[in-house]
Order: C-alpha cells, then structure tokens, then sequence
C-alpha cells in the first residue's frame, strides 16, 4: 500500500521542506541578525515549480492519496506563482512593519504547503489536513500586527468562523465515510456511482455539510460574512495572499470532490450551486459598488469573482472545467497584484487603503498608477487583459451547457463591476491628490514583482492559447 | 470489553488507597486547631495577599504547547500497539513525524517560550527594588 | 446483565457531573467535574468497544485540553462567575433570552426522544461489513493509521508545527530576544 513511489510529493515536499528551514534559521539566528529568509522560500518554490513541470503528464501517484495529475500540476503551479509574488510584495512590508520575518514566511510557505495538499489529495482526510494547514497559517497571518486592533479583530472573526466552518466540512466526511466506508475519493466515486437518490437520502446530508464547508473557504455567498472584515484587517499583502490562494487551493479540492466523488450526484448539487453562483456574483458585485475603501471593495470584488468560478463549476462541460483552472490563475495573478499596489503605498501608521488616498495617484506615481489600471482592467474582465480571456471562456462555457441564465446573469454583474473599477482608475487620474496622503518610496523588489505580473497580465490576454491548451490537457486526464 | 478488568481493579485500587490513607488520618489522627494551625502554610511567615493571584499569560502559551505535544502523544498509542505488525517502515514513519515535530521544539525552546525567569522577576516591580533586568 | 449496570452508572455520572459543571459557581470546580464527566464519557467509550476514543478522550480532553480550560480559569482570576456588575447585566441574561435556550434545549430533548422512538435497531453498523470489536480494535487503528492514513499522519505534523509557529507568533512577547 506505501512505499509506492514519492514523486507525487515532491513539490510540496520542496516547499516543506523550505519552510522548516526558514523555521530553524529563524529560531537559530542570533539577535537582530537578518537572514535572507525569502528568498530561501523563493528557492523551495522554484524546486516545486520544477518537480511540477518534470511530473507533467506522469499522473503520479504517491501513498494512494497524493496524485500528481496535471490538473493538481496546474494548481500547484499557479500556487508556486502567488507564493512568490506574496514573498517579492511582502519584503519591503515586513520590514517596514516591523513584523516577525522568519515567522511570517515560514507561515506562508507552510499554508502553500497545505494549499498544495488540497489541490492534489485524492483523499477526504487529506483535504482536511491540507485545509486546516492553509487556514491556520492564513489566520495567524491575518492578525500578525498584533497592536492593531482592526487586524486583531479580524483574525478572531476569521478564527471563529473558520473553525465553525471546519466542523461542517468534517462532518461531512464523517457522514460520506459512514456511508462508502472509505474516505478515496475514487472510491466514493465508485460507490455514489452505484447507488441512487431513494436509497439513501443521508448522501445529501453528506454532499450539503461539505458544500457548506467549501463555500465557506471560497466565500461563496451566504456564507460570505467573515470575508470584508478579515480581508479588511489583515496587511494588505495577507489580503492579496488569502484571497488568491487560499481561493485556488480550496476552488481546486472543490472542483475535485464534486466532479469525481460526487459526480453521481451532480443531477442533485449542479442547481445548489446554481443558486449559490447567483446569489455570490450579485451580492459581490451590488454591495461591492458602495464601498469607500479600496481593500473592502476588493474583498466584495474577490467574493463576485468566486461566482464567476462556480458558474465554472456548475456547468462543468469540459470548456467549464479549463475555464477555471485558466480563469483560477488569471484571477491569482491580478488579484495578487492589485493588493500588492495596496501594500506597497501603504506606510506603518497609515494604511493608505480608503479609495479617496488613490486620488491623483498619477500625478505622484504615474508608474503604479498605470499598472494598478491595469490590473483593475483586468478585474473588471475588459481586453486586452487576462481577466478578459477568463470571464469569456467561463461565460461560454456556461453558454456551452445550456445555462443561458448563468451568463446572462455574468455578464450583467461584470458590467456593473466595471463601474467600480473604472471609478478607482478616474480617481486616480482626473481628481488631485489629498494633502494629507504620503506615500512611501517604493522598493525594487515589490516593482519588480509588480511589473513581472502585468506582464503577465498582458501577455495572457493578448497570448492566451497555449495556457489555455495547457489547463485543457490539465482536465482531460481526471474528470 | 474483557481486557478491561485490570483497569477497574486498578482504578479501584488507587481510589481505595487514597481514601482509606485520607480516613485512617481522619480516624486516627490527634485533632487540635488552633488558628496558627489552620492558617496556610508559607515557610513560617504570615501569609502574604491572596493565593490566587492572577497568572502571566506567558502560561498560557506553555499550556497550548503542552497541548500539542499531547495530541502527538494520542499518535504513540496506536503505533506502539501495532508496531510487529508495522516493523521498520512503521518505525520510520514515527521517527519522521518526530523528527518534524522536533524542528517545532528547538524553535519553541529557541523563541524562549520555555523560559519565564525573567517575567517572574519582574512581576513585582513595586517592591522597593527595580527587578533586574533581563539578561 | 453487568453491562448495562455499567453503562447506567457510567452515564449517570455523566450527566450529573456535566449538570454540576454548569451549576457550579466557582469556575475551578466546573472545570473539575468537567474532568470527571470526560472521565464517565470515557469509560462509555469502552463499552462501545473503542478503546481508542477512549484513550483519546483520556489524553486529549481530560489531559491537554482541560489543562488549558484550567489556565483560562487561572489567567482571568475570577473567583465566582457572577461577580461583577457587567456580567449580571450582560444581554445574554435576560430572561427572554434564558426562555429561548430553554425552548431549543426543549427542541432538542424531543426531537432525541423522537429519533430514538423511531429507531429500530441500533446494532446494526453503518456499512454492517465487519463486526464492532475488530474496526475498533487499537491494533487496527495503529495499522490502518501508519499504512492507509500514513500521508495523513505525516501531514499531522505539518499541522501541528503550524499551530506551534501561530501560537507563538500570536501569543509570545518578543522581548528576551529582537
């Protein structure tokens, strides 16, 4: 049963791996010695991106529980992108923060670790561990400033919630484990396959707990509470961070619980989840417009885009499938980056994040001024940006299946989405800027990882085919 | 069920011992108060302010690690009892989750989470004496 | 019939230690009888043949997790709960509130009753493929947890080291050491 091979494991393992180092140097360094912590971090995410691309096509299988197919190969690497890009935006704010530096990238790489345990378990336990991994280390990074008490506050709703949220997912598994005596995915796949509706109506007690346990995860309306306040308390950075992610990770163990084990059942789930991709990109998109500050509106936004990837989900024809892996790492990366404009203007004592600080941003910063316009572009879904590609292939998948309603629905929120957008972008560039406003000196690090994810940006709207070949192939080999 | 009896007899044993120790005492014993013997003892002085003064959260930190370590512990139970069937992949199988765990105990120990000399020092600042400071 | 003496001793403890945790003023004395409570529960634990739960509750709840609740107890001082003003005029006090908990504890009590009614036989297990005594065996838990589960078990330790990095993080005053 084990001993079977270790390949599968590798990337994680590199990121592990990593992690424990930045642990003990941090615990070996002598006082206010600094180490170059992250970029030991960087250096284990890189092994994880390469042991990812030599898997490739290998469909790996590693404990009977930890599959390395291409589409856990996809995730892991779109996970290796937001790693790094948090740990290139998050230097110069450690140490303008004064936050603890070891412990900070050791809590990061530890939830990558556990975000990656998501993406490629083939098992409801693993998911578990992997889920409780991520959100710890994502809790605690929420209320790292420890003096602030928005961030404080944060951390404790995000804490409680979260645990309350766990507790619907484990009872889940526990229900699903009662039922098919076995915790494989695969093999609740086989066993669901075999029965039908009438025969046991618990499966639906099953299938509801461990969807709330997810659209928790993915802050999929109603069960969106926590997000605003947490993504407004945490460091503009840990926002970025969680709301990319954590959103992949749990998107992806999502995609794979309910396309495989639960695909029997999709005749019962498929309309839930309809109503959920509803109600979340409305409400994200409506309660996102009356927003006045920049990180709570795009907390709102981040909870609209997870209905965009539901609709992904519910019309899971295989355009829908490779529509999300694509629209999964489009989203990261400009979410990622949109937050990492946030982080980088704001200063110790102020934040800088209400939307009337961004004002005139152009004439202070025309360079952060143009590639937050970008980024937001991108959010809003208009060409020539990656956002575009996304939301046309997420659309079209749902047109695809027949759910004209779904992308009607879309398309409207996206529009009114843009509004909010371009508001922040006019504001920026029509309006002066507020006396009272300072904006720090901006580090080469965090511009060099700025100017990396625009480029990005860019070169998947304008080049979007061979990733988008790429999260094909991802899909065709599992579902 | 029937492994269990051993268990009850010394469960039983230990109740018994502890009450029969405490009743003999009770029974036997030369009973005298007087209010110097019924005050709490503290090394000859005369006791000094409450003795459920407020603890340093310091503590609590100790507690949760203790915590930890404890469900680690839940895990010997089950490997030790099955460990002829496991063998030496089972072995190493521990000794990796020990050895992972102990990067977490030299960081804990490193952190001078297991050191709370110099906070008891320096709780009672306004004894006349400046605690001293801490090394 | 021992084993059914057992199992009403065992759960008469039970509920009047648990009845006790919540009538007792001094919240050290909760927290003991909590103890004793885990401790019944325990022992019911092996009379459902899981030794293992048993063993679990023991180590984890009665050991680890009551020490904590202990700490608490210890941090905040408070000698009796209802001391302060605030907490006699806190909202959770007020008699509506009190009548509402008294009408889902209510809820819950009949809808046991009704569960339990309707049940016909409890003997049976869920998946009725083995017999009670060997899943639960500590034996086969050890086996299944070091070769089905090991990459769980492996991850454990992942999940515990970061939990000791947060509560640290959180917890720890960096003051000895910058």
């Amino acid at each position: 049963m084990f001993h079977s091979s270790f390949d599968a494991v590798v990337p994680m393992l590199c990121v592990a791996l990593a992690a424990l180092a930045v642990m003990g140097a941090e615990a070996f360094r002598s006082r206010g010695e600094t180490m170059p912590v992250g970029g030991l971090g960087i250096v284990g995410l890189i092994g994880a991106a390469v042991s990812s691309a030599l898997l490739w096509n290998r469909n790996a299988i590693s404990f009977g529980v930890i599959v390395a197919d291409n589409f856990a190969l996809f995730v892991t690497i779109t996970l290796v992108i937001v790693g790094i890009l948090t740990i290139m935006f998050s230097s110069p704010v450690v140490k303008r923060d004064g936050l603890p530096k070891g412990d900070f990238y050791a809590l990061i790489l530890f939830s990558i670790v556990g975000m990656m345990m998501m993406a490629s378990a083939n098992d409801l336990l693993v998911i578990f561990i992997g889920l409780e991994i991520m959100s710890i280390a994502v809790y605690v990074l929420t209320g790292i400033r420890r003096d602030d008490p928005r961030a404080t506050e944060a951390a404790f709703k995000y804490f409680l919630l979260g645990a309350f949220s766990s507790a619907f997912f484990l009872y889940g598994i526990a229900f699903t484990y009662g039922l098919a005596g076995t915790t494989r995915l695969d093999r609740i796949g086989a066993f669901l396959a075999a029965q039908s509706m009438s025969d046991n109506r618990l499966i639906l007690v099953a299938l509801g707990l461990l969807l709330v346990g997810f659209a928790f995860k993915i802050s999929a309306v109603p069960f969106h509470m926590w997000t605003p306040d947490a993504y407004e308390g945490a460091p503009a950075i840990v926002t970025g961070f969680m709301s990319t992610g954590v959103k992949a990770a749990a998107f992806a163990a999502f995609a794979r619980v309910f396309l495989s084990a639960f695909e029997p059942f999709s005749g019962e789930w498929a309309p839930i989840v309809w109503w959920i991709a509803v109600a979340t990109m409305i409400l994200g998109t409506v309660v996102g417009v009356a927003q006045s500050n920049l990180k709570r509106m795009l907390a709102y936004s981040s909870i609209a885009h997870g209905g965009y990837l539901l609709v992904g989900l519910v019309a899971a024809n295989q355009v829908g499938k490779a529509a999300i892996l694509f629209y999964l790492l489009a989203y990261a990366v400009t979410n990622l980056a949109a937050f990492g404009v946030i982080a980088l203007l704001g200063t110790k004592n102020a934040a800088n994040d209400e939307l009337r600080d961004y004002a005139g941003l152009w004439h202070s910063r025309p360079a952060l001024a143009g590639l937050m316009t970008v980024c937001l572009l991108s959010l809003g879904g208009l060409p020539p940006t990656v956002g575009f590609i996304g939301k046309w292939y997420i659309f079209s998948a749902a047109v695809g299946a027949g759910y004209y309603g779904l992308a009607i629905i879309g398309v409207l929120t996206s529009v009114i989405s843009v509004f909010f957008y371009l508001r922040v972008v006019v504001m920026m560039y029509m309006s002066d800027q507020p006396a009272t406003v300072v904006f720090p000196p901006v580090s080469t690090v965090g511009m060099a990882a700025l100017v990396a994810s625009i480029v990005v940006i860019l070169a998947l709207g304008i080049l979007p085919t061979p990733v988008l070949n790429l999260a094909a192939e991802s899909i065709a080999t599992i579902f | 069920m029937d492994g269990w009896l051993g268990i009850v007899i010394m469960i039983a044993l230990g109740v018994g011992f502890a009450g029969v120790m405490i009743g003999l005492s009770l029974l036997l014993g030369p009973k005298n108060p007087t209010p110097e013997k019924l005050a709490p003892y503290e090394c000859g002085m005369p006791a000094v302010g409450n003795a459920r003064e407020r603890h340093s959260v310091k503590f609590y930190l100790v507690a949760m690690i203790f915590l930890l370590f404890d469900i680690e512990i839940a895990f010997l139970y089950p490997w030790a009892v099955a460990l002829r069937d496991l063998g030496w992949p089972g072995f190493v199988q521990l000794v990796t989750f020990f050895l992972i765990l102990t990067v977490g105990y030299v960081y804990v120990w490193r952190k001078g989470v297991l050191d709370w000399g110099p906070a008891i020092r320096a709780r009672r600042p306004t004894e006349g004496t400046t605690a001293p400071k801490a090394a | 019939m021992p084993e059914t003496l057992i199992f009403y001793l065992l759960s008469g403890l039970a509920i009047l230690t648990s009845a006790l945790v919540i009538g007792q003023r001094n919240p050290m004395y909760s927290v003991m009888l909590l103890i004793a409570s885990f401790g019944a529960l325990a022992g019911l634990y092996v009379t459902l043949d899981a030794p293992f739960v048993a063993v679990a509750q023991i180590i984890i709840y009665a050991g680890a997790i009551m020490v904590l609740f202990l700490f608490v107890v210890m941090l905040l001082n408070a000698p009796h709960e209802d001391g302060a003003e605030w907490d006699r005029a806190h909202p959770l006090r007020q008699p509506g509130v009190g009548r509402f908990g008294a009408l889902l504890a209510l809820l819950l009590v009949v809808q046991l009753a009704w569960a339990l009614l309707r049940t016909g036989s409890v003997d049976v297990p869920v998946t009725g493929a083995v017999d009670a005594e060997t899943i639960s065996s500590v034996r086969l838990v050890g086996r299944t947890l070091f070769t089905d589960y090991v990459f769980a078990f492996e991850a454990t330790s992942i999940l515990i080291l970061v939990a000791m990095v947060g509560a640290v993080v959180l917890a720890h005053r960096e003051g000895d050491r910058g």
